[in-house]
């Protein structure tokens, strides 16, 4: 099974080592050379450096044959466009997109993105902290 | 009309200046507080600082109204694209034009339906292109919704279909000459006009059938 990653920061150099870890024919692209860094000394995926939205760039980095495709830019925008443009032009069976800002995540799932979005995952993780609390005092 | 423009660079404020000066209502919204610092004094409230492409910003501005035409030049193309279709398919907009600020983007733009698109870089090719016609073959006019082009061909004295009629030229389906431009004067193409060197003709072609059409008019 073959996943590229776009956007290697904390969570897409984790995700990545995770898959590779797995098994998975891992290819990462990211536009800082030392992004490579997060995956360690002994990194046996692919590595390409460069802007996530350059299609050449894409299809160097294997898109056209992925079964997955990861896309967690530091840029919401980035990954909306890039999503779409491997779920739609590419077909690929598996997009997964993080936006952070919880009004775009909610319009894009609507429009068939499979998003993640770790900012509303906190704000129920630290609500539901709180109304336990005050459940436990009742 | 009520215009929202997302980007207060010399584009998005100069578009801006113009339209107020035409009697049309704006709305301008730059992300760049000091951007937004040298637009507030002239333009008051009528540019929002703010960025275009989250929905708040967006609606404060008046998205919800929703405004006849929204316009995306920021420099960024993932947030033009972005601002355009949250205009389109959230609000609403019925006219959305954006700005494409690296060319190798545009597939982007044309994969997500976003038109009318602007680029720098590509209208100037097409001024070189006319002034310097090395492919015999000049687009004039892209018309993407439509899957439509209008290109210009001149007839030099090597041209394939020198001394054909329009009839004999076998055109590329889907193809068709709508005008004959000759001694200067522009002509409606007849059947059995016989093409001469100097001849200018304007075709309609959907796109990707120009080399088929380069063959037969151009060089076989």
């Amino acid at each position: 099974m073959k996943v590229v990653i776009i956007g290697c920061g904390r969570v897409g150099g984790a995700v990545a080592l995770a898959l590779r870890h797995a098994g998975w024919d891992v290819s990462v692209i990211d536009e800082r050379e030392d992004a490579l860094g997060r995956l360690g000394d002994t990194w046996t995926g692919e590595f390409h450096v460069g802007h996530g939205m350059d299609i050449a760039l894409l299809r160097k980095a294997g898109i056209e044959n992925a079964d997955a495709v990861v896309v967690t830019t530091d840029g919401d925008n980035s990954n909306i466009v890039i999503g779409q443009m491997a779920q739609k032009q590419f077909d690929v069976r598996s997009v997964v997109v993080r936006i952070l800002d919880p009004a775009r995540a909610e319009f894009f799932k609507t429009r068939g993105l499979n998003v993640v979005c770790p900012t509303q995952s906190a704000i129920e993780t630290l609500t539901n902290a709180v109304r336990a609390y005050e459940g436990a005092l009742n | 009309m009520y215009l929202l423009i997302a980007g207060g660079g010399k584009v998005g404020s100069n578009l801006a200046r113009g339209l107020i000066r035409t009697g049309h209502e704006v709305t301008l919204i730059d992300q760049r507080p000091s951007r937004f610092d040298q637009l507030e004094p002239e333009f008051e409230h009528q540019v929002h600082r703010g960025d275009a492409t989250e929905l708040f910003v967006l609606e404060r501005a008046g998205i919800k109204r929703p405004p006849d035409v929204v316009v995306a030049v920021t420099g960024d193309d993932e947030d033009n694209i972005v601002i355009c279709q949250l205009a389109r398919d959230l609000y609403g907009v019925e006219t959305t034009i954006a700005r494409v600020n690296d060319p190798r983007n545009q597939p982007y733009f044309d994969l997500l339906g976003i038109s009318p698109t602007v680029s720098a870089t590509a209208s100037i090719m097409g001024l070189i292109e006319h002034e310097v016609p090395e492919h015999g073959l000049i687009h004039l006019l892209e018309l993407r919704k439509e899957n439509l082009e209008i290109v210009e061909i001149l007839v030099d004295k090597n041209a394939a279909c020198l001394g054909k009629s329009i009839r004999e030229v076998a055109l590329p389906e889907g193809s068709r000459v709508i005008a004959i431009v000759r001694n200067g004067k522009a002509e409606a193409p007849e059947a059995n006009m016989q093409l001469e060197p100097g001849d200018s003709l304007f075709a309609i072609l959907e796109p990707g059938k120009e080399d088929e059409l380069r063959r037969v008019l151009v060089r076989p």
